[in-house]
């Protein structure tokens, strides 16, 4: 097997991750999908360290790792917060600046 | 392209790759097909792992380690937190609100593996050169990726604890709420709760006698219809409440049934030994003959 098996997978991850951020409503399964998209990404990045013999491809993928955390805190923080509001999570019910 | 480079892995790998591989696609697929969110956070968390040992098998030790604690450990405890926040039984709705919404996600997404697919395949990608100098070049992986954030990335690694600190007092703010008015003291509550006169004992309390006792099952009163008086408000208004009285009226039907048989059956046998005590005393008036 050749490394680059990884790198199908990631896309193959990334690609699950985006159709569930086009079809999902409620906002907590959306960063989910989110986080599985940045997860894909990080793989890619490992793999691609791995090929080309140097770390650092590993060292943004922690810094991925460490923008995934902070994103996480920010979003489900406004999560929380809108759920506060409407009693609702699905990211149809905001639609009051809709026409 | 160095000398080490090597076109295959080993056999081990490959295995390790196709079973797990087969076994994160199912768990991503999982992620994004469950209704309940909980599912899909914990399919989520075992896409994790799996990711994280295949950063092991990569040669990423301390990235394997590092998504084991913060990815699956702090991020996704951080979902369950909010999904019980939120409420765990809402449920996704599947109504469409745009028409055929999923059929096009779903094309455009086979569009965009394929893109993908076609990219990785088109680069020259044959050999590759593995991380054993690299790990080695400083004493091991962990060192190396120290020795890169401390002297290359060492302004990105400035900038990522500013953004932490700001994330972290960001979520303080947004989920903070300031008190606009004077927190009324237990004296005036019991005040307004007289003046209103509409409750004034404690609110009765939840759950069924020796069977449930649940704080979303209401009480039934004597006539075995729930009182929805018993649940707090906050699940009342979110609808969460369990109902219990159809069950708790067929036990009390299938103990009325049993106490009857039992009584017929007792009110049968007292009948037989009555049929059978006037014969006796004949038969030993007969005897006595």
């Amino acid at each position: 097997m050749n490394p680059v098996n990884y790198l199908y997978l990631a896309a193959l991850l990334f690609t699950i991750g985006a159709t569930g951020v086009l079809i999902r409503r409620n906002a907590i399964v959306l960063f989910m999908c989110v986080e599985l998209m940045l997860n894909a990404c990080n793989l890619a990045f490992v793999a691609f360290s791995r090929m080309h013999g140097n770390l650092d491809g590993q060292v943004i993928a922690f810094f991925t790792m460490v923008v995934a955390a902070a994103e996480v805190v920010v979003g489900l923080a406004i999560i929380v917060s809108v759920f506060r509001a409407r009693h609702s999570a699905s990211v149809d019910d905001a639609s009051l600046m809709k026409l | 392209m160095s000398v080490l480079a090597a076109s295959t892995t080993s056999t081990g790998e490959a295995v390790q790759f196709w079973v797990l591989g087969t076994v994160a696609v199912i768990g991503a697929l999982c992620t994004i097909l469950l209704r309940k969110a909980v599912h899909s956070a914990l399919c989520l968390a075992g896409t994790m792992i799996i990711l994280a040992v295949f950063y092991l098998a990569n040669g990423a030790y301390f990235l394997g380690v590092v998504q084991i604690v913060v990815y699956t450990g702090a991020i996704m405890m951080l979902f369950l937190f909010v999904v019980m926040l939120v409420g765990v039984t809402a449920a996704d709705s599947v109504k469409e609100t745009i028409k055929g919404q999923r059929w096009w996600a779903a094309a455009c997404a086979l569009g965009f593996g394929i893109l993908l697919a076609g990219g990785i395949g088109n680069a020259s990608l044959t050999e590759f050169d593995g991380l054993g100098t690299a790990n080695a070049a400083y004493g091991g992986n962990v060192e190396g990726i120290a020795a890169l954030v401390f002297t290359k990335y060492v302004f990105a690694f400035e900038i990522t604890g500013a953004l932490l600190i700001t994330a972290a007092v960001g979520a303080m703010v947004l989920t903070h709420r300031e008190r606009t008015e004077r927190a009324r003291t237990q004296r005036e509550l019991a005040e307004q709760r007289v003046r209103e006169g509409t409750h004034l004992p404690p609110l009765p309390a939840p759950g069924v006698y020796a069977r449930h006792n649940a704080v979303d099952i209401a009480g039934l009163l004597p006539d075995g219809t729930p009182a929805d008086l018993t649940v707090i408000s906050t699940l009342r208004k979110r609808g969460q409440i369990r109902d219990v009285s159809g069950e708790a009226l067929a036990d009390l039907k299938a103990l009325e049934q049993r106490s009857e048989e039992r009584l017929g059956r007792d009110r049968e046998d007292v009948r037989d030994i009555r049929d059978q005590v006037p014969d006796r005393d004949r038969d030993e008036e007969e005897a006595s003959r």
